[in-house]
């Protein structure tokens, strides 16, 4: 017998999905070619490996798109809730029967681990559609005062770290509210988007009420600046959230921003410990940390700083990186080149500041984009890494030593997005909640959602929030 | 290899009275809840399989304490046990030897003499099993009678009373006289009937008394209550192990008992051995699984790997 419990390799089959070979924009209910026949290569993050060829859309494919939009939105918004809420449950369903094909698809693209896509994302993608469909018939009764309008065409950009997800979050509540949509997924990870398109062929929505133009920043800065487009919603990096919101000033645009975050996961010294290095296991290195409510500033109460790093570190240690599609892979790829040339830059440079670096030993596989998961410690407020968003499987540990410093550093930052707090004591959970500026504030639990949850931050994390009753607003004239 | 000899440690102290021990359970790490299950639940979907497999089938064989508890127990049924114990597959004699037989008090001396010469342990249910309530006089004749008679193991159950009414001390010296009679032959698995103590702050408090008192093993439950081993309560016993060796440099063995039938549970709690405590306890001398029904499944389990079909429930023995 050996010794030692090695997990042999569960792959999951790469056989239930179908990639062409070539994919065409997504408008007015046809896949099409780009009016300039421009086209750009998807590769799989953990073989570098090209999956497809995709369509990228310019100006002329963003003014068909929102010109099919446009002459949609009349029959759909006209539409009562109930039978919007028919297509959006149609869509929750065949999202899920096609889940497993779906999660290989995103795992591919993106580079995250099966178990993720598989027990996380999807289940969420699906819940989200089926959440807002429910609200379809019910807009009256969201608190938005009787018959609230909605506001015609939604120009959407989203991210490459959760692409179905992101979709769903923006797709689900537009369409329930009777909104129309031309959605530019990112440019890493436009397969699942595409094939969104054909569960919309699937559940016969009616044609142009979702448009898929894939497609580089100029693509979504051409999107954003049109002038038929009514609401403007982003989910991204700071630094382009701010373009949009220069382009958008001035202009009747609704806009909504998702932005960046440097969240902080606070343990106090009577933390039920074991859980809460779960907690800070999930908050930094799910998704490889590629999260924007990521909880990538630890700050640990004084007294348990050392018990904690130890358990910390032995958890780590138990981390498996490697290929995605392994049912038992907990680390995956990070999505890009650039990516991981901008966490790795950020982690030098916190090491050239003088923080102390941290990694388990972890084999790195030899093709793709990888980064071990890495701990920064004695991290004050004036490091970069305490300040910078990395999105990377990067966490920085900062110490405090009481309830009020540990507010005040949370909320030094120029990000509010989330935060966690984890202590045993229910008034310091209530004390503490209300007095961090941030979005989402988890207590003893980290990177949790749900549908019936607004998300959304404070200051430079953007503003508006979706999920929930909330995310009805963004998409109502109210 | 640690030592579990139950030598002067970094914790002594703590049991200088009930007010010292009752402060250091009480200053231990809370529980939360919902975060232990939704770990537990997460190491339960690893995906175990071809080599790591038939490894770890081989592995919870040989961790098996067979076990039979009934009141109508007799010398033949125990004889049966002890014959399966010794060779759990006769089709097979590849298949290793189960961790030990564990029986009544009054039926060890006809364990001994079945397993005789195999290596297979002898574990007894002293001290008033399941209930415990008896005093502390008849448990202890309980635990020599079964010592004397040649027990290699001695399995004791806590005082459930006395632990939820606060009265740490009491089932502290209690166990630390159980571990007196044991002497050094015998080897201490204290029972906590998680079931009973309800609260996983409650089981941890027990793991750590159980373990300042010198128990060689902790083990979940007797199998006799509604609730018994899962994985949550195995996986806070794991830490609390974990943590005492650490703290102490003594190595404890765990014992989840009672609910585990089939081979992809068993695959599961050694997933959760190797992931919280470590590599160090995948040994039967450290883990052990309290089952009798689990066996069969391994074995019918190990025969697939083996022939590649499922036989059924003839091609294993019935007890």
């Amino acid at each position: 017998m050996a010794s030692v419990f090695e997990y042999a390799p569960a792959p999951e089959s790469r056989s239930v999905v179908d990639i062409a070979p070539s994919y065409g924009l997504f408008i007015d209910g046809e896949f099409a070619e780009a009016a300039d026949g421009k086209v750009f290569k998807t590769v799989s993050p953990s073989t570098e490996e090209v999956l497809s060829e995709v369509a990228q859309a310019g100006e002329a494919d963003v003014e068909r798109a929102v010109k099919a939009a446009r002459k949609a939105f009349e029959k759909w918004s006209a539409l009562p809730g109930s039978e919007r809420a028919k297509y959006l449950f149609r869509i929750a369903r065949i999202i899920q029967e096609r889940s497993r094909e779906l999660a290989v698809l995103e795992t591919l693209d993106n580079g995250k681990p099966i178990k993720e896509t598989r027990d996380a994302d999807l289940p969420l993608v699906a819940a989200h559609f089926f959440y807002y469909a429910g609200w379809a018939d019910k807009l009256d009764h969201a608190g938005y005062g009787a018959n609230p309008r909605p506001l015609g065409v939604a120009g959407q950009v989203i991210p490459w770290n959760f692409p179905l997800l992101m979709l769903a979050w923006k797709i689900a509540p537009a369409l329930a509210t009777g909104n129309t949509v031309v959605l530019k997924p990112a440019e890493t990870t436009p397969l699942s988007a595409l094939f969104f398109a054909d569960i919309c062929r699937q559940a016969g929505l009616p044609k142009g009420v979702v448009n898929i133009l894939p497609g580089y920043g100029d693509t979504g800065a051409a999107l954003v600046a049109h002038p038929d487009v009514n609401k403007v919603a982003f989910t991204g990096s700071t630094a382009v959230g701010k373009e949009i919101a220069r382009t958008v000033a001035g202009t009747r645009k609704k806009l909504t921003l998702e932005l960046g975050g440097k969240g902080a996961n606070i343990v106090f010294d009577d933390a039920p410990i074991d859980q809460a290095v779960e907690g800070i296991v999930t908050g930094i290195f799910f998704n490889q940390g590629q999260v924007c409510c990521a909880g990538s500033r630890l700050l640990v109460q004084e007294s348990i700083h050392d018990e904690l790093l130890d358990s910390l570190k032995r958890r780590l240690s138990t981390l498996r990186l490697g290929d995605p599609l392994d049912k038992n892979t907990d680390i995956g790829a990070i999505n890009s080149a650039e990516q991981l040339a901008r966490i790795t830059a950020l982690a030098e440079q916190g090491e050239a500041e003088g923080a102390e670096r941290w990694s388990p030993a972890c084999d790195l596989p030899g093709s793709g984009y990888w980064f071990a998961p890495t701990l920064f410690t004695n991290v004050t407020q004036a490091h970069t890494v305490a300040r910078d968003e990395i999105f990377g499987p990067v966490l920085s540990v900062l110490t405090f030593r009481t309830p009020d410093e540990a507010v005040a550093k949370a909320n030094n930052t120029q990000y509010g997005l989330s935060a966690g707090i984890w202590t045993e004591k229910g008034s310091r959970i209530l004390a503490v909640a209300s007095k961090l500026r941030a979005g989402v504030i988890w207590s003893n639990t980290f990177n949790k959602f749900d549908p019936t949850s607004p998300f959304g931050g404070y200051k430079e994390s953007g503003f508006g929030r979706e999920g929930g009753r909330h995310g009805l607003e963004a998409y109502l004239d109210v | 290899m640690p030592t579990t000899a139950p030598t002067a440690h970094a914790l002594a102290d703590v049991t200088a009275s009930d007010s010292t021990l009752r402060r250091f359970l009480h200053g231990l790490p809370g529980v939360d809840a919902v975060g232990l299950e939704a770990r537990a639940a997460s190491l339960g979907t690893r995906s175990i399989k071809t080599t790591a497999k038939a490894y770890a089938i081989d592995l919870a064989i040989s961790m098996v304490d067979l076990t039979t508890l009934e009141g109508a127990d007799t010398p033949g049924k125990v004889r049966a046990l002890g014959a399966k114990a010794v060779h759990p597959d006769p089709t097979d004699r590849t298949t290793p030897t189960t961790a030990a037989v564990c029986v009544y008090p009054d039926m060890v001396a006809v364990a001994k003499e079945a397993v005789a010469g195999s290596g297979v342990k002898v574990a007894s249910v002293a001290t008033a099993f399941p209930a415990g309530r008896a005093a502390l006089d008849v448990k202890l004749a309980d635990v020599r009678d079964a010592v004397a008679a040649g027990a290699d193991e001695i399995d004791m159950v806590i005082d459930r009373g006395a632990f939820l009414s606060g009265k740490y001390l009491k089932v502290y010296d209690e166990i630390v006289a159980v571990k007196e009679a044991c002497g050094t032959s015998a080897r201490l698995k204290v029972i906590f009937e998680t079931g009973e103590l309800s609260t996983y702050d409650n089981i941890r408090r027990a793991s750590w008394l159980g373990m300042l008192a010198g128990a060689d093993f902790i083990k979940t439950s007797t199998g006799k209550v509604a609730v018994n081993a899962t994985p949550a309560n195995t996986l806070l016993m794991l830490e609390a192990v974990r943590d005492f060796r650490a703290q102490t440099g003594v190595q404890i063995g765990v014992k989840p008992a009672g609910g585990i039938r089939t081979s992809k549970d068993a695959i599961k709690f050694l997933v959760l051995v190797n992931e919280t405590a470590g590599a160090d306890w995948l040994d039967n001398h450290w883990f052990r699984f309290g089952a009798s029904s689990l066996l069969n499944d391994l074995l019918m389990q190990r025969q697939k790997l083996a022939t590649g079909r499922y036989s059924g429930p003839d091609y294993v023995t019935v007890d």
